[in-house]
């Protein structure tokens, strides 16, 4: 049993990570129609600038959860500047193009990114300071969960609700919705749409780069190759959701990460990653709207 | 002209402060150092300044360009110097002949190092061209199309090293091989729309690498199949050198055989059903076109050629293991393709060849390769999304195109 719930504690760890970078696939997906290939890269350069940051504060001395959370805005700043300067670059100036040119520009970027990050720092793993505290509270079941899976659990539970606020009741929330339903229309009635999907794109990485700080100091170390993997799953958990939908990529985040988990614990842990491919090639052959997405007819 | 310069001047700032943690700090949490790299910063202020002119003058020069065509509908229709050139015989034979010289005498000229990555060269022209079917031709887009190299390589390895079967027996079991398993692949996601095939693709790609680091039995694992002999020629013993400019012929019939087929199949009545499909889905299948035949024969043509060069390639090393078979190798065919422009033959030739040995003679370049091939890769989809060299439309009767009208 302990067993068990230490496999599900980890896969709602791994699930929830997926989510949150999930949440900016499926955002950019549902108002520009593009897989941002590259967003995984976001997620990267976040831990990378978190380690960095709190590695240097560490150096000069400094020590504590403070310095945790002063990494973890300052990576946020940086991955959104990242992702706001990638839309304006590669994508942006291909609105117009045919489907297939802004994904092969995202792949291209993504490849540019990963390489941008092993020639300025590194291509070994570095270790990522331990910054999160371990609390007295949660020795009884240290066995099932630590202190910081609650953190990753707690972070991303805030960053979705907070998300969801965002979208349903702010005036920002509004125009990505209406972007996200009639562009022309969106804009016909005075949505500045190429603000929103910059803001779209801002959204997506700060949450990616949540992500990556806290998956850099749950694991441990990192390196610039980080990104393309973790890009990969997440996008499997948005397509499973249902690609477009918020709520659809949490689920869908939550549902790979058990998924994976428990594959990984029960049969063989090589083929960790084949199975989430395998879940991705099927839902996209079965269901390709997702659990909670609608299936859309193609207008001619 | 000031505000040209404001702005630049802004962009730089914006470039100075983005790459400022990552170019500029250099941490070692392990020894506890910090780096502080301050010449970084000022190369990229400096980059960032010269190049924001380069791109906006590029943005211009493209906006002008989509206007002149907007006004004159002959625009799409006229060649470009290049293809004027490649067109005029006095120019497009002899420098045929000195191609064919050239290759001919290429083993001759230069020692055998160089005719061995050569010969890797020409085996990535022949992935390009296989590529270029279905990305190019058929706008598939194949995220993982060296798994399918994969197959052909171990085809060859597993043949060899469990029955002890030799290479001209390998090689079109090989081709088949790939073939069979494009069309498996290829026929569950053949519903699916371009960027979802593109992830499945690459799902595939990963798969397959990872389970042959895994089948131990099988595939060896990550320690790979050694020992594998050389392409071989009525049991003739031939020392290394010889077995190099041997297989190095062998490539070069491998392209012309590729090129031949390509080439036919372009303007078949197949090809044209591939144009039409990777134009508009639904106008195409409207006019009666097989959609699920069309992309099948498309996906399992182009995984045809990589199985028979996977055998090539694995021929060449004489090992083979899977870090040979990763999303880079995919990336860099696919990278061939973009920048010789989907469809056209003559372009995935040079690119492929300009992309292989830049690397390999310019070592300096090497290190920084995936960085370049990542943003010609944007460029081109930006700046040139026909490719160096675009593909020319056959076009049938109705208005003479220019060249035409010159020669009579």
């Amino acid at each position: 049993m302990d067993y068990f719930l230490e496999l599900f504690s980890s896969g709602m760890v791994r699930g929830s990570i997926y989510a949150l970078i999930a949440l900016g696939y499926t955002m950019v997906y549902g108002i520009i129609q593009l897989i941002n290939f590259a967003h995984g890269e976001i997620y990267m350069i976040g831990a990378f600038v978190a380690l960095i940051v709190s590695g240097v504060l560490t150096i000069y001395g400094f020590s504590g959860v403070s310095i945790l959370i002063l990494a973890a805005v300052i990576a946020m700043i940086y991955a959104a500047a990242y992702g706001y300067t990638l839309e304006k670059i590669a994508y942006r100036p291909l609105r117009n193009a045919p489907r297939l040119s802004p994904l092969i520009s995202a792949i291209g970027m993504s490849l540019f990114l990963q390489n941008y990050v092993l020639l300025a720092q590194t291509p070994d793993f570095l270790r990522f300071p331990e910054l999160i505290p371990e609390f007295e509270f949660m020795e009884p079941i240290a066995h099932v969960m630590g202190s910081a899976e609650l953190i990753i659990l707690v972070t991303s539970a805030i960053t979705m609700i907070g998300l969801t606020l965002l979208i349903k009741f702010t005036r920002v929330g509004k125009a990505m919705r209406a972007t996200q339903q009639d562009m022309t229309m969106a804009r016909l009635v005075g949505v500045n749409v190429d603000q929103v999907i910059s803001m779209t794109f801002i959204i997506g990485s700060v949450l990616a780069a949540i992500g990556g700080v806290l998956v850099a100091s749950y694991i441990g170390q990192i390196n610039f190759y980080i990104g393309f993997m973790a890009g990969v799953k997440a996008f499997t958990a948005a397509v499973l959701g249902g690609i477009g939908n918020i709520p659809g990529a949490a689920l869908g985040g939550i549902v790979l990460g058990l998924a994976e988990s428990f594959a990984a614990g029960y049969v063989s842990s090589a083929y960790e990653d084949v199975f989430a491919f395998g879940v991705l090639v099927f839902i996209l052959i079965l269901r390709p709207s997702g659990l909670l997405g609608k299936a859309v007819k193609q207008k001619v | 002209m000031v505000g040209y310069f404001k702005q630049s001047f802004l962009v730089s700032l914006w470039f100075v402060f983005l790459t400022f943690p990552l170019m500029v700090v250099k941490v070692n949490t392990l020894k506890n150092v910090v780096e502080w790299r301050w010449m970084n910063m000022v190369y990229v202020a400096v980059g960032a300044f010269v190049l924001s002119f380069v791109w906006r003058w590029a943005l211009e020069r493209r906006q002008r360009k989509t206007k002149e065509a907007e006004f004159s509908d002959d625009v799409l229709a006229k060649p470009t110097v290049g293809q004027r050139l490649l067109e005029d015989p006095k120019v497009f034979k002899p420098v045929l002949i000195v191609i064919a010289l050239a290759t001919l005498g290429f083993p001759w000229l230069v020692d055998i190092y160089q005719v061995n990555i050569m010969v890797l060269a020409l085996i990535f022209v022949v992935l390009g061209l296989g590529l270029n079917i279905s990305v190019g031709l058929a706008g598939l887009l194949d995220l993982g199309y060296v798994a399918f190299f994969a197959v052909g390589a171990y085809t060859y390895g597993i043949m060899n090293s469990f029955w002890g079967f030799g290479f001209w027996i390998s090689l079109p079991v090989g081709g088949l091989m790939g073939c069979l398993f494009g069309v498996v692949l290829g026929f569950p996601i053949l519903r699916l729309r371009g960027d979802y095939l593109a992830i499945v693709t690459l799902g595939f790609g990963s798969i397959a690498k990872i389970v042959i680091e895994n089948w131990e039995e099988l595939f060896n694992g990550a320690k790979g199949i050694a020992g594998i002999p050389r392409p071989g020629l009525f049991g003739l013993e031939m020392n290394i050198e010889a077995a190099t400019t041997y297989t190095y012929y062998l490539m070069i019939l491998m392209v012309l055989f590729t090129i031949f087929v390509t080439n036919r199949l372009k303007d078949s009545r197949i090809g044209r059903a591939w144009m039409a499909l990777r134009e508009d889905e639904i106008a195409c299948v409207a006019m009666g076109v097989d959609m699920a035949r069309t992309k099948l024969s498309a996906y399992a043509l182009g995984a045809f050629w990589a199985g028979l060069v996977g055998v090539i390639f694995a021929a060449r090393n004489t090992y083979i293991n899977p870090n040979s078979f990763t999303f880079m190798e995919s990336a860099l065919v696919l990278s061939i393709v973009v920048l010789g422009g989907m469809g056209s033959i003559v372009g995935v030739i040079i690119a492929a060849l300009v992309l292989i040995l830049m690397p390999e003679y310019l070592r300096a370049f090497s290190e920084y390769r995936m960085l370049m091939f990542g943003a010609v890769m944007v460029l081109m989809m930006i700046f040139r999304p026909e490719g160096l060299i675009s593909n020319v439309r056959k076009k049938y009767g109705g208005r003479k195109s220019p060249t035409e009208a010159a020669h009579g």
